[in-house]
C-alpha cells in the first residue's frame, strides 16, 4: 500500500483541552508506526494549525515550571525533530496579532525542519493531498 | 466491504459523542465492513470494568463488550488510560492496549477514518 498521507488540522487552543496536545502526539507515533505494518508500508502525517488552533504555540512557555506537564513548545519541538511538516495558518497568527518570529524552532536540538508559517492555500493543499483528513 | 477506523476522543459521560461513535461503529460491522474503534483521551475513562450503568448516564462497558464479540477491534491509549488511574488489570476483557501508533497503523489499512472528535 505504500505510504498514507495524512492532515491533522488543529482547530482548538492548545491547554483549552487535551485534544489539540494529542494532535501532536498522535503525529509524532507515525515513527513507531512501522513496527505494525508491512515493510515499505509508512504513514505520513502533516501537522497544521488553523483558527484558534494557532493559539498557545508560541514560545517561551513555562508548563514545567508551572504546573510540572510539558509544554506545547516542546511538543512541537520533538515534533521538529522527527522531521514532521508543521504548518500554522498565516492569516490566523495576523488575526491574532501573533507575530512569525514568536513560533518556536528546535535548533538547540539539532533539527533540520522548521514550522512553515503557510497561507491558507498551502494548509487547503495538504488537506487535498492527504488520504484522510483529521480534525482536532 | 470495506474498513472504517474511528478515533474516539470524547468522554463517556457529559455528551453523546460517545454514544455516537459506538452506534455507528454497530451499524458499519452489522453492514458487514470491518471496524476499528480508537480510545483516545477522555474516552479511554470508557474502559474500566464492572461500570454500573445507570439510566441517568451513558455507559460503556456494555456496548463495547457487544462491538467486540461482533469482531470489532477496540485498542485504548495506554497512557491516557494509566494516567486516569485505570490499570490494565481492571479493564474490560479482549480490549486491546497499545500505544498511539495502533491508530496510525489501523488508519494506514482503512477506506475510511472519522475522528470523533473530544474535548
Amino acid at each position: 500500500m505504500g505510504d498514507v498521507k495524512l492532515a491533522y488540522i488543529v482547530q482548538k487552543p492548545q491547554y483549552k483541552g487535551e485534544t489539540s496536545r494529542l494532535a501532536i502526539t498522535h503525529a509524532i507515533a507515525y515513527q513507531t508506526v512501522e513496527i505494525l505494518l508491512e515493510d515499505g508500508d509508512t504513514v505520513t502525517p502533516t501537522l497544521c494549525f488553523v483558527g484558534e488552533g494557532v493559539l498557545g504555540l508560541q514560545k517561551g512557555q513555562k508548563a514545567m515550571d508551572l504546573y510540572g506537564i510539558t509544554s506545547t513548545e516542546s511538543h512541537i519541538k520533538n515534533s521538529l525533530l522527527v522531521d514532521l511538516d508543521v504548518l500554522v495558518c498565516k492569516e490566523d497568527l495576523a488575526k491574532y496579532g501573533i507575530p512569525e518570529d514568536a513560533m518556536p524552532d528546535a535548533d538547540d536540538m539539532g533539527a533540520d525542519k522548521k514550522i512553515k508559517v503557510a497561507p491558507f492555500s498551502e494548509i487547503q493543499k495538504a488537506m487535498e493531498d492527504a488520504k484522510h483528513v483529521l480534525f482536532f | 466491504m470495506g474498513t472504517l477506523t474511528i478515533g474516539c476522543f470524547p468522554g463517556l459521560v457529559g455528551n453523546m459523542s460517545y454514544d455516537f461513535a459506538l452506534k455507528l461503529a454497530e451499524a458499519a460491522v452489522n453492514k458487514g465492513h470491518k471496524v476499528n474503534i480508537w480510545l483516545s483521551g477522555n474516552a479511554t475513562g470508557s474502559v474500566k470494568a464492572h461500570q454500573k450503568h445507570l439510566k441517568d448516564y451513558s455507559t460503556g462497558e456494555k456496548y463495547l463488550k457487544a462491538l467486540l464479540e461482533k469482531g470489532v477491534e477496540i485498542c485504548t491509549c495506554e497512557a491516557c488510560t494509566v494516567a486516569r488511574g485505570i490499570q490494565k488489570t481492571e479493564g474490560i476483557e479482549k480490549l486491546q492496549w497499545n500505544a498511539m501508533h495502533w491508530y496510525l497503523a489501523k488508519i494506514h489499512g482503512s477506506d475510511r477514518v472519522l475522528q470523533i472528535g473530544g474535548e
